[in-house]
């Protein structure tokens, strides 16, 4: 359990709304397709602020125009990882961005376990702070019970 | 024999270099036909010349006196190419709606292009010691204003640009497709450091991803640097525990010294900060020994422009605030204050735009509308990210990103700490009314129309959103502006 207000990771465009039906997510695709922009499904089980790379559920979809075909895709990494963080990432390739240009997380654990602030004291009043993920305390593959 | 040609311009010759004095159109800094070359340095002012001034003359004499003149005629000038370092005032027009008819003496837009070799490479210092570093006071003209520069590409791959940029700051910090969400720490001054980081943490848990010292803020009595620094990362790394987000507090480091600078930079990369911040006051050259530090250490380089409404805000003398907006891309800062439109600052909506596309576009066509006078390509300098502070609140979240965009720090201080609920609670109200409206536009809603629609109808969930609306639903700042465009179609009074 998190202790922010909505006890949960805020990472992305719209953690602080009601999680997104299928219909808002089909809205957010079409804004991405029709700004051309490529989607991806990510997932992971480590919501770290700094673990950039989630596993890609398959590679971003540069050639799949049909916002029905991509939230099929989406829906079945949910099936695959009900108990993970999935989030949809939408690729802009126009020259001087050549970036993510949205993204947002559509899975989450039932319970997210959230993160751990770690203080080394070291010299002076100086502390350096390491954010732990209590996620990773179990091996990999063995988190969230299964 | 002097080589005269149109309009009585002498350009060399026994004739043009006697002794004495010659009108500046003579000299060769009035060349109505000269053919810009794409690697000269424009510029262009608007110039009050003083009565029976003719306009050209004066456009000349600004032209000579930022280049090569003085006022008298020198026979050294000969020992030199000095055709090509005499800047060339190409053109000089009456300022729509200004002189003889109207409330408002006549004003006069002179273009003048600058030879790219008059200039040290990688210097603004020098580039503006030229630009603005005389003819301010020039006595020919009753008030000079620069308005606008075209910098050539080869001039500005000279410059290392934004220490960042704007997407890589994104990509830095995990956070896409909105704006970012800011406050400064209020009380502005007084706070002791454990106080400070009590704001900073509550505003950063409630889901904002940035506090801000404001530009005094620098190592008082009250609180010194170093204590600020540590309670300041306190909060920051606990907040991000707290949320799972990359979050930042901009540790000012101005300071008196660059040596004191450094010490507090590197103090603050100590400690992990994703950030520092500058003030505009420390100076062209300070602020670019500032971004290459940042460069080098990672680190996003925040710039408040303390300092610059002494000379951009009128309209008749000084300078424009987009001419600072470009110099700073070059400098290589990675945010700049660059006004709100709605909020409690100076800004016609249509200049602040203009502001707002010098400092992110890769290419900006020129645009009378929004005060852009020239074509500008940005080689690929780094973009630099906008920052709008100043009296805005949840309620205006429709007009703000419908007027600012989404590459943009929103910094709600007032709207954030002033929540009646708590500091915590007037995080929440501003990054829900943020993701309802980025969620709303997404959708294809009229989301300027329908905005207070969309706001109430999340305050129906969010009562810390409901609460915001109820306290600033009626505040906003309707001034006139005192800088706004003046350009043909529809020109609008000089005040």
């Amino acid at each position: 359990m998190m202790t922010n207000i909505g006890n949960r990771v805020t990472q992305g465009q719209f953690s602080f709304l009601p999680d997104l039906t299928d219909a808002q997510i089909t809205a957010q695709i079409k804004y991405a397709l029709k700004n051309n922009w490529a989607i991806g499904i990510e997932y992971t089980d480590d919501a770290h602020p700094r673990n950039t790379y989630w596993e890609m559920f398959g590679n971003p979809m540069f050639d799949l125009k049909d916002p029905a075909g991509i939230l099929m895709e989406i829906n079945n990494c949910r099936k695959t990882f009900p108990n993970h963080y999935i989030r949809v990432t939408a690729f802009n390739s126009t020259r001087g961005v050549e970036s993510p240009a949205m993204s947002y997380i559509v899975n989450r654990p039932k319970v997210e376990p959230g993160f751990g602030l770690v203080r080394q004291e070291a010299e002076g009043r100086s502390i350096r702070y390491t954010v732990h993920s209590y996620a990773t305390d179990k091996p990999e593959g063995e988190r969230y019970g299964k | 024999m002097a080589k005269t040609e149109a309009g009585g311009t002498m350009k060399e010759g026994k004739e043009r270099y006697k002794a004495g004095v010659l009108p500046y159109k003579k000299m060769g800094y009035w060349e109505p036909d000269y053919a810009i070359k794409e690697t000269d340095v424009l510029a262009m002012f608007r110039l009050t010349p003083q009565a029976g001034v003719d306009p050209e003359e004066a456009a000349a004499a600004v032209a000579g006196e930022s280049s090569t003149a003085t006022w008298t005629v020198v026979w050294t000038d000969r020992l030199t190419a000095c055709e090509i370092y005499r800047a060339k005032a190409y053109s000089c027009e009456l300022v729509p709606n200004t002189g003889p008819g109207t409330k408002t003496e006549a004003q006069y837009f002179a273009y003048i292009a600058y030879d790219m070799d008059l200039f040290e490479p990688g210097s603004i210092a020098n580039l503006t010691a030229s630009i603005i570093g005389n003819v301010f006071g020039f006595k020919a003209v009753k008030a000079l204003r620069l308005e606008d520069m075209r910098i050539p590409v080869a001039y500005l791959k000279t410059f290392q640009g934004p220490a960042t940029g704007v997407i890589v700051e994104r990509e830095r910090l995990d956070k896409f497709g909105r704006p970012f969400l800011g406050a400064t720490t209020k009380p502005k001054l007084g706070l002791s450091g454990r106080n400070y980081g009590r704001v900073v943490y509550e505003a950063l848990k409630g889901g904002l991803d940035f506090v801000k010292d404001d530009e005094n803020i620098n190592s008082q009595p009250f609180m010194h640097w170093r204590d600020r620094y540590l309670y300041c990362m306190e909060a920051v790394n606990k907040a991000s525990a707290a949320t799972g987000e990359v979050k930042g507090h901009y540790l000012n480091v101005t300071a008196g010294t660059m040596e004191e600078m450094y010490r507090r930079a590197e103090f603050a990369k100590s400690l992990g900060s994703v950030l520092i911040m500058i003030d505009l006051v420390i100076g062209y050259t300070a602020i670019q020994s500032m971004a290459l530090w940042a460069r080098q250490h990672d680190m996003i380089l925040h710039l408040h422009r303390a300092g610059n409404s002494t000379y951009s805000r009128q309209k008749n003398h000084g300078m424009s605030f987009r001419v600072i907006c470009k110099w700073m891309r070059m400098a290589g800062v990675d945010h700049i204050h660059a006004g709100t439109v709605v909020g409690k600052l100076e800004g016609d909506p249509l200049m602040i735009r203009g502001y707002y596309d010098t400092l992110l576009d890769t290419h900006t066509p020129k645009n009378l509308e929004k005060g852009l006078f020239f074509e500008q390509d940005w080689a690929s300098l780094n973009k630099v990210m906008p920052v709008a502070s100043g009296g805005i609140h949840a309620g205006q979240m429709h007009q703000l990103i419908h007027y600012l965009g989404e590459d943009v720090v929103l910094q709600f201080g007032g709207g954030t700490i002033g929540h009646p609920q708590g500091i915590q609670a007037g995080a929440v109200a501003n990054r829900v009314a943020l993701e309802a409206m980025i969620m709303a536009r997404n959708e294809g809603r009229d989301y300027l129309k329908e905005g207070p629609q969309i706001l109430e109808d999340a305050a129906k969930w969010c009562s810390p959103l409901k609460a915001a609306l109820d306290t600033w639903k009626d505040i906003s700042f309707n001034y006139d502006s005192t800088d706004t465009p003046d350009f043909v179609p529809t020109a609008t009074g000089s005040h």
